[in-house]
């Protein structure tokens, strides 16, 4: 596998790059600070030294569009070509200091899914130039019901989930799969300041089920597995009683 | 309101289960997160109060998710990481490559921060001494917000008060060390059962010069002509040729998943268990090869065996009896613990090598000696009346185990202290870095 990696320098994406190097795989990271970058590089290297896999890294930031064509050729430079393009970035903040601050609402807004869409829409015109690929994006439960506690970052990441079942629909025939990833809640740097419900997942745990659903080309994966069935129970429920509840 | 990255009010508990409050901060950048806090977490195995905040209030950088290999040099072995680089890790990755630190304490859970901070020894003590021996270079976060490296030849006061210094000199935030070359993943060890205590101060004595890793359990219950049998541990890396094809598997955990009653772990309990402990052993001495986990980390197999011990927790009281205080050290201090009814279901000793160049670094050449003591009641006088012995023969304890000495007792048994506390006073003229440990024991 070649892979680009569009925020593999932190929680979910770190464990991600780091299976993928220690599988042999080539990994290209793309973010936004080149020291950053540069010392997961160093990492990786080390880790996938035995499987002789290839690091890079370009310099790429989800809240400036204007770095995607040029990180993406770096990339395609470097990998002679890759064939998946796995997206973990994006931005978090608690629901009440977006109502307090309409300048950070906005930035998640662009950041979780205009952006996203419009890198994921480069990444996808590439891959499809080759014959197909793989494109495998973080979205999140948050986005499966219109929720109290995650109103705007929900409705950002609900967008999100919405355009990758579209482009699955619409271009698995061609070649490219789309992994849409809904994680739940995950201990890593982004939810630090929150307290972990019951099964809440590690990043190396969601990294193994990340990279079995790639290998088998599944379109929708809830991570850890257990939120398939909570998703499942709150899609179901009436609005009456969502409105009563404080999920 | 909750920051992402930011935990305000936290409760955090150490090994022991002693408890603070605090406002911890953790995310992948320690650099950042280092700004202006009181002190550095790990992986927070330190028993007792080393690494819990010392007022409510203060800021607690944790650093397990800051776990980057920056360098790794394979003809050197010299390794560069960020300092929450687990040892876990460490050995996951470079064990089946033939590589090993060369210095590991007895759990793996543990950062390399920790390492430095506690300035941890092993079984290989007498031969390799401490960690902090073959550390090469550190960047720390100082006091005034600084980031300065240093090593045994740069900025060597911060060098030798920040190995063993328990965090108190600055943020750990980078490392490097020389890892040793091993021939292969796996242990060749010889065990044996050891009648009493004077037989196995001889016995380790006898074992060092042979052996590079030595250690042992005893019974630290049994009383009369009994007292201190045990089982006497050596150990080496097995050559290719005595090794198993595969490398080690990854060792499945046992989890303790709720706490056992107070009351489990009684004389009672405890005499049986050291009674099946020992008798388990053959007569005859054990050779083979052993997985290194269970070699090493014997404890780690069981996830949170502190739970064992109940709600109210337990310490360690980990001490070094030099050698000049004579070969019955030991047995005197064993006999004091039995009057005293501290009955331990884990003992563990070890001879102990050269004193190292860190400035409250732990070992000094002589015996140590670790037990568990369940709290109760009377905890702090057992260990007020075991520290007593321990200044009487110029001994001194672990920091990284404690939370009950006095300050006066350290100060007795710690003629490196005034030194340690210059440097500190160098480095932090207005103590912006403490713990609990270090307001109890150092007054700030």
């Amino acid at each position: 596998m070649k892979a680009v990696i569009l925020g593999g320098t932190k929680g979910m994406g770190r464990a991600l790059a780091r299976r993928l190097v220690e599988g042999g795989h080539h990994v290209f990271l793309l973010g936004r600070h080149e020291e950053d970058l540069a010392r997961s590089v160093a990492d990786l290297s080390v880790r996938g030294a035995e499987g002789a896999s290839q690091v890079g890294s370009a310099p790429c930031d989800l809240e400036d569009p204007e770095t995607f064509t040029g990180a993406l050729d770096a990339a395609d430079t470097a990998l002679g070509g890759f064939d998946t393009v796995i997206v973990t970035a994006g931005l978090f903040a608690v629901q009440a200091r977006l109502e307090a601050d309409a300048e950070l609402a906005r930035r998640v807004l662009t950041v979780n899914f205009a952006n996203t869409v419009v890198f994921c829409e480069a990444a996808r015109k590439r891959l499809l130039s080759r014959g197909g690929g793989t494109l495998c994006v973080f979205s999140s439960v948050a986005g499966d019901r219109g929720r109290k506690p995650v109103a705007i970052y929900g409705a950002s990441k609900a967008g999100l989930s919405h355009y990758l079942e579209s482009l699955d629909h619409k271009f698995r025939g061609e070649g490219l799969v789309t992994v849409c990833v809904k994680p739940g809640f995950v201990k890593t740097g982004m939810t630090a300041g929150l307290s972990p419900p019951p099964f809440a997942g590690t990043p190396e745990a969601v990294a193994a089920a990340v990279l079995t659903a790639i290998e088998k080309r599944k379109p929708l994966i809830y991570t850890p597995s257990a939120w398939r069935w909570v998703m499942w129970v709150i899609r179901c429920l009436p609005r009456f009683v969502m409105r009563r509840i404080g999920f | 309101m909750a920051e992402p990255g930011v935990r305000n009010g936290e409760k955090v508990v150490s090994w022991g289960r002693l408890a603070g409050v605090g406002q911890v901060v953790s995310s992948e950048n320690l650099e950042a997160d280092s700004q202006g806090a009181a002190l550095s977490r790990g992986l927070g195995r330190s028993y007792g109060d080393s690494s819990l905040p010392a007022r409510p209030g203060d800021k607690i950088v944790q650093t397990p998710l800051s776990d980057r290999i920056l360098a790794f040099d394979p003809v050197s072995g010299l390794l560069r990481a960020e300092a929450g680089f687990s040892l876990v890790e460490l050995n996951r990755l470079f064990l089946r490559r033939g590589w090993f630190p060369p210095v590991t304490p007895g759990t793996k859970f543990v950062t390399l921060g920790g390492m430095v901070a506690s300035d941890v020894h092993g079984k290989n003590h007498h031969r390799s001494g401490c960690f902090g021996a073959h550390v090469t270079w550190m960047k720390l976060r100082t006091a005034d917000d600084r980031i300065v490296t240093c090593s045994p030849h740069v900025n060597t006061d911060l060098f030798d008060a920040t190995v063993g210094g328990m965090g108190l000199t600055g943020h750990i935030l980078e490392v490097e060390f020389r890892m040793e070359r091993i021939p292969s993943p796996w242990i060749w060890m010889e065990s044996r059962r050891v009648p009493d205590i004077d037989a196995y101060i001889r016995g380790l004595k006898d074992a060092g010069p042979h052996w590079p890793m030595t250690m042992g359990w005893i019974d630290c219950v049994s009383r009369g002509k009994k007292l201190g049998r045990g089982i006497l541990m050596a150990g080496r890396w097995a050559t290719p040729e005595e090794a198993p094809r595969d490398p080690p598997a990854e060792k499945r955990k046992l989890r303790l998943p709720f706490d056992l009653p107070s009351f489990a772990i009684n004389p009672l309990t405890v005499r049986a268990f050291n009674e099946l402990y020992y008798r388990r052993h053959p007569r005859k001495v054990r050779t083979g090869i052993v997985h290194p986990d269970s070699f090493f980390y014997p404890l780690d197999a069981i996830h949170d065996w502190n739970r064992g011990y109940g709600r109210r927790g337990f310490t360690q009281y980990q001490c070094v009896l030099p050698d000049e205080a004579g070969l019955e050290a030991p047995r005197l201090f064993l006999e004091l613990l039995t009057r005293l009814g501290g009955a331990s279901p884990l003992c563990v000793i070890k001879d102990c090598g050269a004193e190292g160049r860190g400035l409250l670094s732990f070992p000094l050449p002589g015996t140590s000696i670790a037990v568990d003591l369940p709290i109760r009641d009377n905890t702090q006088a057992v260990v007020d009346a075991l520290n007593a012995f321990v200044i009487d023969k110029g001994g001194r304890i672990y920091l990284t185990k404690d939370g009950f000495t006095r300050p006066e007792h350290f100060r007795a048994m710690e003629p490196r202290l005034p030194a340690f506390e210059a440097v500190r006073k160098a480095w932090d003229p207005e103590g912006r870095l403490k713990s609990a440990q270090s307001v109890r024991m150092f007054g700030a």
